[in-house]
């Protein structure tokens, strides 16, 4: 009994840390499809050269983000399997085919697409190329909703029903693809990776001008780009949260209760706690920061209308409180410094400081990674708050996993772990050292710096006018 | 035996199926087969040559290995959750050795110059160790798979046989075939020549490791001595043999007399599809041989059906632009385009 129960513990773990590495680099290569394709579009429409410079640069860190993407995610397909048997065999009727048309109608789009847009711009011609940068942006978006209407059944069961195997069963695939919690939890998701993704490149771009790029055409050009995102998507990304906590709220009471740090129920208006020490042995939020009846106006829009606290469910029901409650405040946190910036940033648009005001840039750089970890803060919140199941409300999280002993499993997430670490540690280096610098007026291309080198194919180059300005930011 | 196919939905699923795992095994055969040869080209600029035939096209090989393990799940869910578990350590070795040689194809560009021999070791070892693995899995599912109720009932060694080690040895020896005969196609001059001579050890090595493999194989099970050599299955399991020899023969003939590019390739690729079909008559109608049917595993016809019709919308599609992608960076790799 106990070595089952740490096999099912090192199996959360394994899955937990391999889903947490693997989410970071699709967060980013979602974002940076987008991004090239539309630097690609204006490079075609304006025939501004520092787009297509910014494309070159941008296009580098990208494969090597998406062939993380990849080899990470081959591991999650398979995994469901070799940690969590009982899981596939009971949920594949129902789940697996969503992932197959995920396969079918992204992953093969964006490989297929992949090798054209990364060295096909001198080979299919500008048009083709464009299709195919669009591809596989279009490609990285499907197979988000894909994913996501998957992780969202678990929440949000719809459209099944149970066979005497103790199977899911399909009975309506509508129902089952678009379950309460897809759309609200997809439009926030993808948000989140465009909103990382602009986080990433204004850091990247503050930080060559804080080292001397300040008049980089092509890094003033990518700094403003994300700026506008962070002013006017952050808005629109609390909102979509706020309606996934809605949402939540309605089909996953419990989750909201973890998150909120509510033990006890308040019949006339419950507060809203900022911040504090969940502790669920005495049932009570120790060293609490609280707001009155704050809580009943954002999750009710009504000050004294009552929420139902974890005392009114079983103990056994509840997720891990404190992970749940700090996750949360972890995301939310982040999203209101990210609020911050934007605003910040249209001030200093208006004063025409965008470019010279060294503290905006400064906090841009610290802000850099701020999206990463907003993303896992809220995948944390959610995954965590769906504890103790993995089928919401039908199938426990204990009641899924494979008869494979810990040994194994301990000796598997080790091996992940090290090879993790070291290869992916690896692969940020080598972004890190393509960023250092910014966007040369030669700028070379995936097919010029990567395989398949074809020197001799790049645009002139005029080194005389920006090699000064950039000297400072060059390795 | 009763050899009668009907045709139904899960029929056309356990067909479909191992059409995209011969997609799979052909496709990343012969780019895991350069990663095994990569020792054989020891110069940086051959290397170099060697990795581009492959860079704008290797990520939609592995494709199909996703498309395995999903279709598994979806069609046969099962089997994927017996499977899965039986064969833990030869699966998760083969995603992490996929893990090594899938950034090596980007590190290797960014890697300074005295680091590169990491990342060189990273796609030998990884393309290796995958197929290995690969073939292991293949040999331990045919020597068969303990089941008990709806889970695996053996331990977590079961995998590990002399059997299954000769069927990984097959498998590398196998993909580095289809790859010296891929870089046969693409490259030209002394590093073709090089390739040339490659196939032609390990065309031997194959043959002879198939030869290996076949001759074992019908003593696994009773079931499989029937499958061959019982009257009237051996009118439909003859030709197998027969076939791999004619096309062996072909093989050494278009490597000995140069001039084909195209042919050694195409025909190894014939090879694969043969020994693969004689596999699946092996196994048929098992999806875990004499434990579970494909029947027993499949999902109900509700499931089957809504992926089929997106299956049949879509795999031609994506055969399409796939062939595009492929056909946009055809013809040799030249070694004249650039190299700082």
């Amino acid at each position: 009994m106990l070595d089952q129960f740490d096999a099912l513990l090192l199996a959360r773990f394994q899955f937990a840390f391999t889903v947490a590495f693997h989410f970071i680099f699709p967060s980013i290569s979602i974002g940076l499809a987008s991004y090239l394709a539309v630097l690609n579009g204006m490079w075609l429409w304006t025939r501004d050269e520092a787009y297509l410079r910014l494309w070159k640069f941008w296009v580098k860190p990208f494969a090597l983000v998406f062939a993380m993407g990849v080899v990470s995610g081959i591991t999650m397909s398979y995994q469901f399997g070799t940690n969590w048997s009982v899981f596939s065999d009971k949920t594949g009727p129902v789940l697996g085919p969503l992932m197959a048309y995920e396969v079918l109608t992204a992953f093969f789009l964006e490989a297929g697409f992949l090798g054209i847009m990364l060295f096909g711009r001198e080979r299919v011609g500008e048009t083709l190329h464009m299709v195919a940068c669009l591809m596989v942006a279009v490609g990285t978006a499907i197979s988000a909703s894909w994913i996501l209407s998957v992780n969202s059944w678990m929440h949000t069961p719809a459209g099944y029903t149970i066979s005497e195997d103790g199977q899911f069963l399909p009975a309506d695939w509508l129902a089952v693809i678009f379950n309460p919690s897809f759309l609200h939890r997809f439009a926030h998701t993808l948000t989140a990776a465009y909103l990382t993704t602009a986080f990433v490149v204004a850091g990247v771009a503050a930080w060559q001008m804080l080292r001397g790029a300040d008049k980089n055409r092509a890094t003033r050009t990518m700094f403003s780009m994300a700026m506008w995102m962070a002013a006017l998507v952050t808005p629109v990304q609390i909102f979509l949260g706020d309606s996934q906590g809605l949402n939540t709220l309605e089909h996953q009471p419990v989750k909201v209760m973890a998150m909120e740090g509510h033990y006890e129920s308040h019949p006339d208006g419950a507060p809203l706690v900022l911040f504090g020490w969940p502790n669920s042995e005495e049932r009570r939020v120790d060293y609490a920061v609280e707001i009155p009846k704050l809580s009943s106006l954002i999750l009710k829009h009504d000050l004294n209308a009552p929420l139902d606290g974890l005392d009114s469910v079983p103990e056994e029901e509840w997720p891990p409180v404190p992970i749940v409650f700090w996750a949360f405040r972890v995301m939310v946190g982040i999203g209101f410094l990210m609020l911050g910036i934007g605003l910040f940033s249209l001030w200093n648009r208006w004063k025409g400081t965008l470019y010279t005001n060294r503290w905006l840039h400064r906090w841009a750089v610290a802000m850099g990674p701020s999206g990463l970890v907003a993303v896992i803060a809220g995948w944390v919140t959610t995954e965590v708050g769906r504890q103790p199941y993995t089928v919401y409300g039908l199938l426990r999280t204990a009641d899924s996993v494979s008869p494979v002993g810990a040994p194994a499993v301990g000796a598997s997430l080790v091996a992940y772990i090290v090879i993790y670490f070291v290869v992916f540690g690896a692969g940020v280096l080598y972004i890190f050292k393509l960023i250092n610098h910014a966007p040369r007026m030669d700028e070379g291309g995936a097919e010029e710096e990567g395989p398949l080198r074809t020197s001799g194919v790049t645009p002139a180059t005029e080194v005389g006018r920006d090699a000064a300005i950039q000297g400072g930011a060059a390795e | 035996m009763d050899l009668a196919i009907s045709f139904d939905l899960t029929v056309a699923w356990a067909l479909l199926l191992a059409t995209a795992i011969f997609i799979y095994v052909v496709l990343d055969g012969f780019d895991l087969g350069l990663g095994i040869l990569y020792p054989f080209f020891p110069k940086k600029s051959d290397r170099d040559l060697v990795m581009n035939s492959v860079a704008p096209v290797w990520d939609g090989n592995e494709t199909w290995l996703v498309l395995g393990g999903g279709g598994l799940f979806a069609a046969f869910p099962l089997a994927y959750a017996i499977l899965m578990p039986a064969l833990y350590p030869p699966i998760i070795a083969m995603l992490l050795a996929l893990v090594f040689r899938g950034v090596a194809f980007e590190f290797r560009w960014r890697a300074r110059d005295n680091r590169r021999f990491l990342w060189d070791a990273a796609f030998i070892g990884g393309s290796t160790v995958a197929a290995f693995a690969q073939g292991v899995i293949l040999g331990a599912i045919l020597q068969g798979i303990e089941v008990d109720g709806r889970a695996y009932g053996g331990t977590w060694w079961d995998w590990l046989s002399p059997f299954t080690v000769i069927t990984g040895v097959a498998v590398v020896l196998g993909y580095a075939l289809l790859g010296a005969t891929w870089l046969n196609m693409k490259l030209a001059g002394e590093p073709q020549e090089k390739a040339r001579l490659l196939a032609w050890r390990f065309g031997l090595a194959t043959i002879g490791s198939i030869v290996v493999v076949s001759l074992f194989t019908p003593y696994l099970d009773t079931a499989y001595w029937e499958r061959w050599f019982a009257w009237p299955a051996i009118l439909f399991a003859a030709p197998v043999p027969i076939l791999v020899g004619v096309l062996t023969l072909a093989l050494f003939r278009t490597l000995t007399r140069g001039g084909h590019d195209a042919a050694p390739f195409v025909i190894v690729l014939a090879i694969f599809l043969i020994t693969f079909a004689g596999l699946g008559i092996s196994m048929w109608p098992y999806i875990i041989p004499t434990e579970v049917t494909i029947y027993d595993a499949a999902s109900p016809y509700k499931s089957q059906l809504f992926m089929f019709v997106g299956a049949c919308v879509l795999l031609p599609i994506i055969l399409g632009y796939t062939t595009y992608a492929y056909w946009v960076f055809r013809g040799k790799i030249d070694p004249e385009k650039g190299y700082h």
